[in-house]
């Protein structure tokens, strides 16, 4: 069969006439063209890619050092501190990285957010982003029972518990997670194969997905006007587009120097973050027979942990409480289905969104900065209250209002986009 | 011949697209395509078995659920020992007489006075105390929200408020317990502790996770 025809030579023609090298490169890279106007909002995507990278790669490296047993694994991570060259450093930059990877999602969803990019035609490219959001929380969960401390311990028992409330079929559940009758070495062994080789595998599957999503439709901007409506009538290249090679590799690089300068700085200075990315409670070995004082998960999960809180039990059930839970997470999934708006960004819309928006801002703070305190930190409702209410402490029932908020965000959506006062959108990009 | 028959039968659109029409047995491929992929899912669901089963306890994990005997001629009234079964801290609540009599006096403020959530208890616990002995109660020292071990808070009042008579705090969401393991109202906790099966094989042992007439374990 004879070669097909390519117009690259030498080595890159041989390449393309068996690989489709230079047609990818062109396709994703110097000939993908993005809207001009990205501000820093955009350098969050670049910058989850480069945390997962760095996330696989001290993995793998702790990976040879720790050991997936439940008599051991304490030990061995002291020993990767200790007496590990590099091995401090490693695992720091593996914890940090957890937190970061986090940050900059979230960052990185609200850029969605604002500039409605979930909209018609990238639906896909969101719910490709929640899976993997969903997934990037199994790692964090599943990762942190592998250094076997108290709060590894206690945590990973109260998420597994979460099951246990599903009516019905929720002990066996909770159980067969397990694989014990309570969180032990069968436990801790399995929690270790999902964490390095089934959830990453997914994970990296899902960015995948994302990317090819995102490169089909092409990217949204600030503005949320699609540039591809407007082509140069010769190239049909979009008017308001740059290649994304070199124009946004180099500006993403900017970015990219930010954040390792922060990444260094905590690794350096304060790689537990005053107890937030890693807690007092984990260098204690786990110990099953003795909770510790107060549980609380890390930080990036609070603000659903709040929520589950708050639900108060129904009918001697906890099922609403994990079902609230549950959705306070996926109710993400439906935003570009509850927004009704005219226009995309938030440069366009009225003052009733934007009131709305940072109500649920502030809930997402104050339920994450409640997940990570006691209920009782507030203190409690006078005498009066006694027969009145079923809790008397004050901050269940502020995470009860902001829970009510949050969820206010989503199932008002529909109302409060429709009848928002919007702006007229311009033909082009500004900037 | 024989070839081209062959590939038109296969290739659905080129086989249309000819101006004789080879006629595609369209039944009989839709029902070949059927029973390959009911054959192809059953199978997948088969070998599914193994990799679902091996996740659940195995053998040994079930062999270490066996039941424990506990020495509890050295737990003082009005303290508690805590004994471990199955992996789990069973607490042995001693309690003094004053204790006791405080159990019937708090009914109104809970869940469950009257322990009727059958699951909880074994039948020969359903009474005030939740225990064989009066002064002695067994529960499994697991807060029956998420799973954390309660705090002991035996004596009365202190930093729980002067209403307090005695019991247990959950420090993970709040959940209160009396000295009978019942859950108070307002708790995130929705039931009572669990008493696991147990027996007195004399006055001062103890046996967990048996129960004394049938045996076996029909509880935990």
């Amino acid at each position: 069969m004879a070669n097909k025809i390519v117009e690259t030579k030498g080595i890159m023609g041989w390449i393309d006439a068996r690989f489709p090298l230079t047609s990818n490169i062109k396709n994703h890279l110097t000939e993908y063209y993005a809207p001009k106007n990205f501000n820093f909002w955009y350098f969050f995507g670049s910058l989850a890619m480069l945390v997962l990278v760095l996330q696989i790669v001290t993995g793998i490296f702790l990976t040879m050092h720790y050991k997936p047993d439940a008599a051991q694994a304490f030990a061995s991570v002291e020993y990767i501190m200790r007496d590990v060259f590099g091995g401090n450093i490693i695992r720091y930059m593996h914890s940090t990285g957890a937190s970061m990877f986090f940050i900059v999602v979230y960052l990185h969803m609200f850029r969605g957010v604002i500039y409605g990019s979930y909209r018609n035609p990238r639906e896909l490219i969101w719910l490709f982003g929640v899976a993997i959001f969903l997934c990037l929380m199994g790692e964090a969960f599943f990762g942190y029972l592998l250094p076997w401390g108290q709060m590894s311990y206690w945590g990973a028992q109260v998420i597994v518990n979460l099951f246990s409330a599903i009516p019905f079929i929720g002990p066996d559940i909770s159980e067969w997670l397990r694989g014990d009758y309570l969180i032990s070495d069968a436990t801790l062994n399995r929690f270790f194969a999902f964490h390095v080789i089934a959830l990453p595998m997914v994970l990296l599957g899902l960015v995948a997905a994302h990317l090819i999503a995102l490169h089909e439709v092409g990217s949204n901007n600030p503005d949320g006007v699609e540039i591809k409506e407007k082509k140069d009538k010769k190239t049909g290249i979009p008017l308001d587009g740059i290649p994304f090679h070199p124009y946004y590799t180099v500006k993403d690089l900017v970015g990219v120097v930010v954040f390792l300068i922060v990444f260094a700085a905590i690794i350096c200075f304060a790689p537990e973050m005053g107890g937030y990315f890693l807690e007092a409670n984990n260098f204690i070995p786990a110990d099953s027979l003795k909770t510790p004082a107060h549980i609380a998960p890390v930080w990036y999960f609070t603000p659903y942990y709040s929520i589950l809180r708050a639900v108060p039990p129904v009918m001697n059930s906890q099922f609403p409480g994990v079902a609230a839970m549950g959705l306070s997470v996926m109710a993400f999934a439906l935003l570009p289905w509850l927004d009704r708006s005219p226009v995309k960004s938030i440069r366009y819309r009225g003052s009733l969104y934007k009131r709305w928006l940072a109500a649920f801002v502030v809930s997402f703070f104050v339920l994450g900065y409640l997940g990570t305190v006691p209920t009782t930190v507030w203190g409690q409702l006078g005498e009066w209250s006694k027969d009145i209410v079923d809790t008397r402490d004050c901050a269940t029932w502020v995470a009860r209002i902001f829970t009510f908020i949050y969820f206010a965000f989503f199932i008002l959506m529909p109302w409060y986009t429709s009848k928002d006062k919007t702006l007229p959108v311009p033909e082009r990009v500004t900037y | 011949m024989a070839d081209t028959k062959i590939k038109r039968s296969i290739d659905k659109s080129s086989a249309l697209s000819f101006t004789t029409p080879t006629k595609v047995d369209l039944e009989k491929r839709n029902f070949l395509i059927t029973a390959t992929a009911c054959t192809g899912a059953i199978g997948a669901v088969a070998v599914a078995v193994p990799f679902v089963g091996s996740m659940l306890p195995s053998e040994r994990a079930k062999a270490a659920g066996a039941p424990v005997e506990v020495d509890i001629s050295k737990v003082q009234q009005g303290t508690i020992m805590t004994a471990e079964w199955r992996g789990k801290p069973v607490w042995i609540i001693s309690r003094t007489p004053e204790q006791t009599s405080e159990l019937s006096k708090h009914n109104d403020q809970l869940s469950d006075p009257n322990s009727d959530v059958s699951s909880q208890q074994p039948t020969y616990c359903k009474n005030l105390h939740r225990s064989i002995k009066e002064n002695i109660s067994v529960v499994v020292g697991i807060c029956t929200h998420l799973g954390c071990s309660p705090t002991t808070k035996m004596q009365a009042g202190g930093d729980m408020g002067d209403s307090w008579s005695g019991g247990f705090f959950c420090p993970c969401h709040g959940s209160k317990f009396d000295l009978a393991g019942r859950v108070f109202k307002g708790s995130p906790a929705p039931t009572n502790l669990v008493v696991p099966p147990h027996q007195y094989l004399n006055d001062t042992t103890l046996l967990i996770g048996e129960d004394a007439k049938a045996g076996g374990l029909n509880h935990g």
